[in-house]
């Protein structure tokens, strides 16, 4: 655990984006290879107790990514990635959606964009995610996360945050 | 098509009508009354609400009254709590990955 570590989660629940925040212990060129190498990403881009299963990835503009998030039961959720732009060792973007397992995309899908950045030796991550409907994205969610504790929080914070806005 | 919740949250009406409706439940001629709009444009808010299921309606008498729906906000407030923790658990993954890469290269 390293809870030094900046992690921010935020929602704009107007602009349907969903912004992450990261800051990793080491060096930009290896965080960078940890996001956009296969042999890396299977190894830590599913939260355990699921895993991740990359089919095959292209990492080139207009190149695809065809992984599946295997659950402890062995269920697969296949999806697909396209990447849509990428600046080396500093930005890429890519379009995911659901699939099944003959590659068939399952529209629509979201938008994700990486920013990576270094000071002092750690690596600041900025991911942004635009989902025309950020409401099918929770039901998917909750589909697979099913099983998974539910933490509850106060509505009353909630509110007050809406109100703010 | 249904709008969804976020659709309905970004309209500055509809969210002073829910925080409204938070408080007290309300018919829809006292919303249009207190947010100084025509019944019909009322309508057409909680139209979108309600099919969003961010309020009910409630038959009293010959009055319907809507009441908000704390549970439908409660559900998306879980989910972006289950969001979080995901994210969590995959970045502690990749902590351990780093450093273990990072030692190897030493």
């Amino acid at each position: 655990m390293n809870n030094n570590l900046l992690f921010d989660v935020t929602v704009d629940k107007a602009a349907k984006t969903i912004f992450i925040i990261r800051e990793f212990n080491a060096g930009l060129p290896l965080v960078w290879d940890a996001f956009t190498k296969q042999e890396i990403l299977d190894r830590w881009a599913a939260p355990a107790p699921m895993r991740c299963k990359t089919k095959y990835m292209d990492f080139k503009v207009g190149g695809r990514r065809f992984y599946a998030m295997i659950n402890p039961e062995g269920e697969e959720r296949w999806a697909l990635q396209e990447y849509t732009s990428i600046t080396p060792k500093t930005n890429f973007k890519l379009f995911n959606c659901f699939a099944d397992k003959d590659e068939n995309p399952e529209l629509p899908g979201s938008d994700w964009d990486h920013t990576f950045s270094e000071q002092n030796g750690k690596t600041k991550v900025h991911i942004s995610v635009f989902n025309e409907s950020l409401e099918r994205m929770e039901r998917l969610a909750e589909g697979f996360a099913k099983g998974f504790t539910i933490m509850l929080n106060n509505l009353d914070e909630l509110f007050a945050t809406l109100q703010q806005e | 098509m249904k709008p969804d919740i976020f659709q309905a949250i970004a309209d500055p009406t509809r969210r002073a009508i829910l925080t409204l409706i938070a408080i007290q439940a309300l018919t829809p001629n006292a919303m249009a009354e207190k947010f100084d709009m025509s019944r019909q444009a009322v309508s057409k808010h909680i139209k979108v609400l309600h099919e969003c299921q961010l309020i009910k309606p409630e038959q009293a008498g010959r009055e319907i009254y809507y009441h908000f729906n704390a549970q439908k906000m409660q559900e998306f407030d879980n989910w972006l709590a289950q969001f979080r923790r995901n994210w969590e658990t995959q970045f502690n993954q990749l902590d351990e990955i780093l450093s273990s890469i990072k030692e190897q290269k030493q």
